[in-house]
């Protein structure tokens, strides 16, 4: 009964998540303040789109970590384009019941904000970022299941 | 005795570790780039040597599939347009495996070669020897060399890939000129998004 009574929960839940916008930056600079800035979280963050085929591959692995990971927060930045938001992005986001907070990044300006994110990063995706207590681990590659991605963030975060 | 097979594994590990980790360095500015031999869409091979009087060369790592890299397709056909008079050519490599990603076959791109009427060499890096030596880690991805094969510049077409028209900085067209003048480019090195290569692990 317990079991149907949490299932329920998160139906609910992630039906209400769904309802949700996505918000979208157009700076990463603004981004990185309004989402990634709390000091006491960590962030697992998967820059992604619709249109690149290894990165819709690996995005259930972090639904499924955000899921089982309550001490971490994963964060979908999209690099959709812009005017693919509403003819792409939100159905492909509603289809696939993603759950993860999502965001779009329009910021053109790639030259400036990939070395932000790390100063390595030639501009391949799919790319993840973890922030972890004010420290930073970037790796540009793709995930081949759930269990090397889990390990691979419990590996910087503990 | 333990600890002496410890400190042997240790040793075997490291020499492992060494000799593995056999990819190439990435070229970086004023590396010399290799030559290569690849057929293009037309059944031709193609070499840089081949162009004795070529005072550059435009080496674009691109595909069919990715979205990124169509945005840039026109762009890239006028650049080749564009430059040959003045002695640059424009070589368009496919690094993909076809195996991986189909839509990057050879006979599809001879197919969008023909559909998008490209001006320039549409080569296959067919067995994928070539994009690891320049270090190309996404389509689309430039390498600028002067007629020595010395790598110049390092990075993206321009500063917009959704819009030709709302362009600001025409980074590749300004290392050109840069090389006319007889100058380094500035920047020698940009960044952009880009699909990755697609490979067999």
């Amino acid at each position: 009964m317990k079991y149907y009574v949490c299932l329920m929960v998160v139906f609910l839940f992630s039906v209400q998540i769904q309802a949700q916008k996505v918000a979208v930056f157009d700076s990463y600079s603004d981004l990185e303040k309004a989402v990634l800035s709390d000091e006491n979280t960590t962030y697992v963050v998967n820059f992604w789109a619709t249109w690149c085929l290894p990165c819709v591959k690996e995005l259930p692995y972090f639904e499924q970590l955000n899921s089982a990971n309550k001490n971490l927060k994963v964060v979908l930045i999209s690099l959709d384009f812009k005017n693919q938001y509403e003819t792409k992005l939100l159905p492909f986001l509603k289809e696939n019941n993603i759950k993860s907070e999502v965001v779009l990044l329009t910021d053109k300006d790639y030259n400036t904000w990939l070395s932000v994110v790390d100063k390595d990063w030639s501009g391949s995706i799919p790319a993840t970022l973890v922030i972890s207590k004010r420290k930073k681990k970037f790796v540009e590659k793709m995930f081949s299941d759930y269990e090397e991605l889990n390990q691979y963030v419990n590996s910087i975060i503990n | 005795m333990k600890k002496i097979s410890v400190l042997l594994l240790f040793v075997a590990f490291i020499v492992t570790a060494a000799f593995t980790s056999i990819a190439p360095t990435p070229y970086k500015i004023g590396d010399v780039a290799t030559d290569f031999k690849l057929k293009s869409v037309d059944g031709k091979m193609y070499s840089m040597s081949y162009y004795k009087k070529a005072k550059g060369f435009i080496v674009v790592f691109t595909c069919n599939h990715c979205p990124f890299a169509k945005k840039y397709e026109d762009r890239i056909n006028d650049l080749a347009k564009n430059y040959k008079s003045q002695g640059y050519i424009l070589l368009a490599i496919n690094p993909n495996d076809p195996e991986v990603e189909p839509d990057d076959s050879y006979e599809l791109m001879q197919q969008r070669a023909k559909e998008k009427g490209f001006v320039f060499p549409y080569l296959l890096d067919e067995g994928q020897k070539i994009y690891p030596q320049y270090g190309a880690t996404k389509t689309p991805h430039v390498f600028l060399l002067d007629k020595n094969r010395v790598v110049k510049y390092i990075g993206a077409i321009d500063d917009n890939v959704d819009s030709a028209a709302e362009v600001k900085v025409k980074y590749l067209e300004n290392a050109i000129a840069a090389l006319e003048n007889g100058k380094n480019p500035s920047p020698e090195m940009t960044k952009a998004i880009g699909c990755s290569i697609k490979s067999k692990k």
